[in-house]
C-alpha cells in the first residue's frame, strides 16, 4: 500500500506562514489535485511531500513509513516540474537515464572511462538504454533521444520530463503545474495523455495546478487550497455542486458563481437584492447570509416574485451551445450571470427586462464566515458522516 | 475515501506531532548544514590560511622591527610608519606612485573612450580594431617591457631615431630623472587603454536605441549633439567604474619598474610595490616592508570601497 | 551608437584615426619581432627598416631556445597555470554551489569573507605567504608557485553569480533523481555553468602566465621559473647587449596568449573583464 498521509504540516518562509497545519490522506493509486491560486502554498506542500523542503512541523508518511528526514532520493517519488528542469547539457537519453544510472550503477561504475573495467557496467548500461528506448517510444519521443532539450518544442520537453519521471517506476508521481507552459491546444491534448498515463501506471498521482479545468478533468479528488489551508477535499463534481466554503464556490466554476448578500427575515426566508428567497435552511432571523447561485441554476420565468430576480439585460454572450446573459439587478453591486439554452431564449435582446427564477434546493447558502449552511436534512447527514470517520 | 481536511479543525495540530518526527526533521536540517559546510569547507580553510591569517600577520609584523632570519624581534608600535614617512626613498616612492596614477588614469580613460567611440561609430572592422587595441592588455608585460626598452634605447631605439629624423631633441628616456616616470606612465597607458576601451564598448552597447531616436526627434541629430545629449551622460557610471579599476591597476604597477628601471635613476621611478618588494625580499627588512604593505593595502581598500559604492549605483545597464 | 548618420568623409576619418592608433599600439610588437629576426650588426646600425637585409631569425630563435632554458620556462608556465586553474575550480565550485543554492547557518559570514578576500591584493599578502612557504619548506618548488592561488575569491564569486541563475528546480530534479550534493556540483552545475568556468579559466591562466611578482619571491632555480621570471633572468644574464635572441625569447613568451586571444577573442574579452562587462 502506497497511501500518503500528511499530518498537520506547517511551513513558514520568514514571517510568511505558507502552510497552516495541512492534513491530507491520499489513497494508493488515487489521482489527487491540489487546486488553488498562486501563492496558496500548494507547490510548497508538494515539495515537502517530495522532501525538497523541510516542514516546520507535522509529519509525512508514504506507505505507512514515516519519511520525515528521509532524502528525496529514498522516498520513491518522482516529480515533473513546471519548468521541466531538464538538464540542458545532456541529451534526452542522458536526461532520462540519469535517475536509473544513479540507482543501478555503483559509484565505481559511474567513473569516467574507468567504469568500463568495473564488472557489470556494460550489462547494466545496456539494460538502462533498452528501458529508456522503450519508455521514449511509448511517449512518442523515441526519435528525439539524441537531441538536447534546447532543440525541443515545449510539448516535447514536457514528454521528456514525464519520461524521466516514469522510467524509475516510482510509487508516487508528483506534478507541479506541468502544463502551464504549454499553449492552450497542447494543454488539452496533454491533459488527456496524463489521464491515460495514470490509468496505465496505476500509481498515486499528486498534481498541483491553478487551472480548475485540469483539476476537474483529471482528478479522483480535488483538494482546494487557499491561504495555506485545505478548504475542501472532495471529488470534482462535489467540489463544484456542493462546496463547503464560499471561497471554494467562488474559486471553482466559470463563469464565477453569482453571490447575493442577504439577511434572514424569518426562518426559511431571506431578503437579498430586493427579492425574497425561500430557503431549505433554518438560519436564525437577522443572520447575514450569502446566496450562491450557479449560472445554470437559473430558469427563465414569466413574472417576478419570490425566488425570482428581475433586471435589465446588459450583455448577451453567445457561446454556441450556451447563452450567457448578464443582468443588472437593482440592489446588487455585480451583474448576475445566467447560463441559458439558446433554443429556449431566442428572443432576448439587450436592455430587455428579464425574470430569472431559482429553485430553493439550488441555492448555496454561506454564513457570515463563509461557511456553507447546508439544507437541514443534509447537514445532519453530514455530521453523522464526519462522526463515522472520526 | 476519507475526508481529511482537518486543517479546518484548527490547531490541535502541533501537539499531535510525535517527538520522533520532530527529531527526524532536525536531523534533516543538520544533514543539509553538514553537506553545505563540507562543500565549502576546503574553500573556507584556504581562505583563512591564505588570506585572513596573512593579512592579520602583516598588521602584526608591521608593528615590529623583525628582520627575516633574525631570532629576536621587538615591538616598536608605529615606529615603522614614522620611519616610513621620514624616509626620503619612501616619500619619493609614494609621490611617484601618485604622479604615475594621475597621468595613467586620465590618459587611459580619455584614449579608451575616444577609441571606443570611434569603433562604435561605424560598422566595419569593429572586431579587428577591438582586437588590435586590446592586444597589449593580454601580452606578458615583462616581455613587452623588454621590447619597450629596445624602442627607448638611447642610440639604436626607434623612438630616438624617429625624433632625430625629424630634427627633434632626443633623450635617454629611462635614465633621465625628468623623463623616466612619464615614460613608464606611457607604457601603463599603452597597456591598459584596451581594457578601458572594452569596458566603454560594453557601456555603449547597453545604451538603448530609443534614447538616440528620442534625441533625433528632439532635434539633436548631429553626431556631436547625440554624443553630448545621450552618449556621454549615459556613460557616466561606467566611466566611474573604469576610473577605479584603472587606478587600482596603476597602483599595482611593478613589472615595468622591476624590468626597466629598478626604481632609478635615484628614486625617480620607484613605486610602492617595488619598494614593498625591495624592503621585504631584498633588504629583508620584514617589519618595515610590512608597514609598506599596510600603506598599500589602505590605498587599495579605500579605492575598492569607492568602487563598491559605484557598482551599487550602476543601475543604467544591468 | 548607431551609424546611420555617418557620412562617407566621416567613415574615412574613422578608419584613418583607428589605423593610426592601432599602428601606434602595435609598434612595440612589431619592433620586437623585427629585432628578433635581425643580425646584431643590423640591430646596432641606425635605421628604420623592419625587414632585415640578412634574415637572422633562425639563429636568434635557436639561441633563445637553447642558450636560456626557454622551453623549460614555458613548460613551467603551463604546469603552474594548469595546476592553479584545476585546483581553483575544485575548491571554488563546491563552495560557490553551497553559497548559491544551500541554506545553512554561517552562509552570510562565508560570503562576507569571500568579498573581503576579493579586495585584498596578493602582493600585500606576499610577506606572510613567503614565511608560510618557508616554514613548510616548499619555497623554490612548483608548490611554492601554486599554493597562494589554490583558492580564488573571484572564482567563488563568479561561480556563485552564475549558479544563482540556474533554476532551483534543476537542483531539485537532480536530488529526486538521486544525485548527491557533490554530484550535483560536478554533473549538473559545472557543465551548465561552462561559459563562466571557461571565462574564469582564461582570466586565471592569463594572470598567472603573465605574473612576475610572486614567482620572483617564490623560486630561485632556473628550472622552476615561469616565463616572465625566466625572461627577466635571461635579460640580466645577457646584460642587455644580445638583443636578437632576447627579442626572440620575448616573442615566444608573448606568442601563446596572443595566438589564443586572436582565435577566441570573445571568450578572452569576457574572461579578462571578469563579468564587469556584463
Amino acid at each position: 500500500m502506497r497511501n500518503i498521509h500528511l499530518n498537520h504540516i506547517t511551513k513558514s518562509f520568514g514571517s510568511t506562514r505558507v502552510l497552516r497545519g495541512v492534513s491530507l490522506a491520499i489513497e494508493d493509486g488515487e489521482f489527487v489535485t491540489l487546486l488553488g491560486p498562486s501563492g496558496c502554498g500548494k507547490s510548497t506542500l508538494l515539495r515537502i511531500l517530495a522532501g525538497l523542503e523541510v516542514q516546520d512541523s507535522g509529519s509525512v508518511t508514504i506507505g505507512e513509513r514515516s519519511v520525515d528526514g528521509v532524502r528525496p532520493k529514498l522516498r520513491d517519488v518522482a516529480m515533473v516540474f513546471q519548468s521541466y528542469a531538464l538538464y540542458p547539457h545532456m541529451t534526452v537519453a542522458a536526461n532520462m537515464a540519469l535517475p536509473l544510472r544513479v540507482r543501478r550503477l555503483s559509484a565505481w561504475q559511474r567513473l569516467p572511462i574507468l567504469r568500463w573495467i568495473v564488472p557489470g557496467t556494460r550489462r547494466v548500461s545496456s539494460e538502462i538504454e533498452e528501458e529508456i528506448t522503450r519508455t521514449a517510444k511509448a511517449l512518442g519521443i523515441g526519435h528525439l533521444l539524441s537531441r538536447k532539450p534546447g532543440q525541443l518544442s515545449g510539448g516535447q520537453r514536457q514528454r521528456v520530463a514525464v519520461g524521466r519521471a516514469i522510467v524509475r517506476h516510482p510509487a508516487v508521481f508528483l506534478m507541479d503545474e506541468p502544463l502551464s507552459n504549454l499553449d492552450a491546444k497542447l494543454r488539452v491534448q496533454m491533459r488527456a495523455e496524463i489521464k491515460d498515463l495514470h490509468r496505465r501506471l496505476g500509481v498515486t498521482f499528486v498534481y498541483v495546478t491553478h487551472d480548475q479545468a485540469e483539476a476537474m478533468t483529471l482528478s479522483d479528488r480535488v483538494a482546494v487550497m487557499l491561504d495555506g489551508e485545505l478548504i475542501q477535499v472532495a471529488p470534482p463534481q462535489e467540489i463544484y455542486s456542493d462546496p463547503d466554503d464560499r471561497r471554494v464556490a467562488e474559486f471553482v466554476g466559470s463563469p464565477k458563481i453569482n453571490l447575493l448578500e442577504g439577511v434572514v427575515r424569518e426562518r426559511g426566508s431571506v431578503d437579498a437584492a430586493g427579492t425574497n428567497f425561500h430557503l431549505l435552511s433554518d438560519a436564525p432571523p437577522g443572520a447575514a447570509l450569502a446566496l450562491g447561485i450557479r449560472s445554470e441554476a437559473f430558469h427563465l420565468s414569466e413574472c417576478g416574485g419570490a425566488n425570482t430576480l428581475t433586471g435589465a439585460v446588459r450583455l448577451i454572450e453567445h457561446m454556441g451551445s450556451d447563452l450567457f446573459v448578464h443582468l443588472a439587478i437593482p440592489g446588487s453591486e455585480h451583474p448576475v450571470i445566467a447560463r441559458l439554452l439558446p433554443e429556449r431564449a431566442p428572443h432576448i435582446a439587450s436592455g430587455q427586462t428579464l425574470h430569472l427564477g431559482v429553485r430553493p434546493e439550488r441555492l448555496l447558502l454561506f454564513d457570515a464566515d463563509g461557511k456553507r449552511l447546508r439544507p437541514d436534512n443534509r447537514e445532519n447527514d453530514n455530521v453523522l458522516r464526519m462522526k463515522e470517520h472520526a | 475515501m476519507s475526508i481529511a481536511a482537518s486543517s479546518l479543525e484548527d490547531e490541535a495540530g502541533s501537539a499531535s506531532v510525535t517527538p520522533a518526527a520532530r527529531k527526524a526533521l532536525r536531523h534533516q536540517r543538520i544533514a543539509e548544514t553538514l553537506a553545505a559546510w563540507s562543500l565549502a569547507g576546503p574553500a573556507l580553510i584556504l581562505l583563512v590560511v591564505l588570506f585572513f591569517l596573512p593579512v592579520f600577520a602583516v598588521f602584526l609584523v608591521a608593528l615590529t622591527d623583525w628582520q627575516f632570519g633574525a631570532t629576536s624581534l621587538a615591538f616598536v608600535g608605529f615606529g615603522n610608519f614614522e620611519e616610513l614617512f621620514a624616509d626620503q626613498g619612501f616619500r619619493a616612492s609614494f609621490v611617484n606612485t601618485i604622479v604615475y596614477v594621475v597621468i595613467v588614469v586620465p590618459g587611459t580613460i580619455v584614449l579608451g573612450l575616444v577609441i571606443a567611440l570611434l569603433i562604435e561609430s561605424g560598422k566595419s572592422c569593429r572586431a579587428f580594431y577591438r582586437a588590435v587595441h586590446f592586444l597589449p592588455f593580454m601580452a606578458t608585460l615583462t616581455a613587452m617591457a623588454i621590447a619597450w626598452e629596445a624602442l627607448l634605447h638611447p642610440t639604436i631605439g626607434l623612438v630616438n631615431q624617429t625624433l632625430a629624423g625629424f630634427g627633434l631633441p632626443t633623450a635617454n628616456w629611462l635614465r633621465d630623472e625628468a623623463t623616466v616616470l612619464p615614460v613608464l606612465a606611457v607604457i601603463g597607458i599603452w597597456q591598459n587603454l584596451g581594457y578601458a576601451m572594452v569596458l566603454f564598448l560594453a557601456g555603449l552597447k547597453s545604451i538603448p536605441q530609443d534614447l538616440y531616436d528620442a534625441a533625433d526627434i528632439d532635434g539633436a541629430d548631429l553626431w556631436l549633439d547625440r554624443l553630448r545629449t545621450v552618449t556621454l551622460p549615459m556613460l557616466g557610471p561606467v566611466t566611474m567604474f573604469v576610473f577605479i579599476v584603472v587606478a587600482l591597476k596603476a597602483f599595482e604597477t611593478f613589472d615595468t619598474v622591476q624590468i626597466l628601471t629598478q626604481g632609478g635613476p635615484g628614486h625617480a621611478s620607484e613605486m610602492l610595490l617595488f619598494t614593498l618588494y625591495r624592503e621585504s625580499f631584498q633588504y629583508l627588512r620584514t617589519g618595515y616592508g610590512a608597514s609598506v604593505a599596510v600603506v598599500f593595502l589602505a590605498i587599495v581598500v579605500a579605492l575598492t570601497l569607492i568602487q563598491a559604492r559605484v557598482m551599487d549605483k550602476r543601475v543604467h545597464y544591468q | 551608437m548607431s551609424a546611420h548618420h555617418l557620412a562617407p568623409p566621416f567613415a574615412i576619418l574613422r578608419h584613418t584615426a583607428l589605423l593610426i592608433t592601432g599602428a601606434l599600439i602595435l609598434v612595440p610588437f612589431v619592433w620586437m619581432v623585427s629585432l628578433s629576426i635581425k643580425p646584431p650588426g643590423e640591430i646596432f646600425r641606425a635605421g628604420f627598416s623592419l625587414w632585415p637585409e640578412q634574415f637572422y631569425g633562425v639563429e636568434n630563435y635557436t639561441r633563445a631556445l637553447t642558450k636560456a632554458p626557454l622551453p623549460q620556462y614555458m613548460l613551467n608556465g603551463v604546469i603552474v597555470c594548469a595546476m592553479i586553474v584545476v585546483l581553483q575550480t575544485f575548491v571554488c565550485a563546491p563552495a560557490a554551489y553551497a553559497l548559491a543554492k544551500l541554506e545553512f547557518p554561517g552562509r552570510n559570514l562565508l560570503f562576507a569573507m569571500v568579498l573581503i578576500a576579493l579586495i585584498l591584493p596578493h602582493e600585500v599578502l606576499s610577506l606572510p605567504l613567503f614565511i608560510l612557504g618557508y616554514q613548510l619548506g616548499i619555497l623554490n618548488t612548483y608548490a611554492a608557485l601554486i599554493f597562494p592561488y589554490v583558492v580564488s575569491p573571484f572564482g567563488i564569486f563568479l561561480f556563485r553569480q552564475f549558479f544563482k541563475t540556474i533554476p532551483d528546480d534543476v537542483v531539485h530534479a537532480a536530488r529526486l533523481d538521486g544525485l548527491s550534493e557533490l554530484a550535483i556540483v560536478w554533473r549538473i552545475m559545472v557543465p551548465m555553468a561552462l561559459p563562466a568556468i571557461i571565462a574564469f579559466g582564461i582570466f586565471s591562466i592569463v594572470s598567472h602566465w603573465n605574473s612576475l611578482f610572486w614567482p620572483l619571491i617564490a623560486v630561485r632555480d632556473q628550472s622552476l621559473m615561469p616565463p616572465p621570471l625566466g625572461i627577466m633572468a635571461f635579460k640580466n644574464d645577457e646584460a642587455g647587449n644580445d638583443y636578437g635572441p632576447l627579442m626572440a625569447a620575448s616573442t615566444l613568451v608573448v606568442a601563446p596568449l596572443i595566438i589564443a586571444f586572436l582565435s577566441a577573442q570573445r571568450w578572452f574579452v569576457e574572461g579578462m573583464t571578469g563579468g564587469a562587462v556584463k
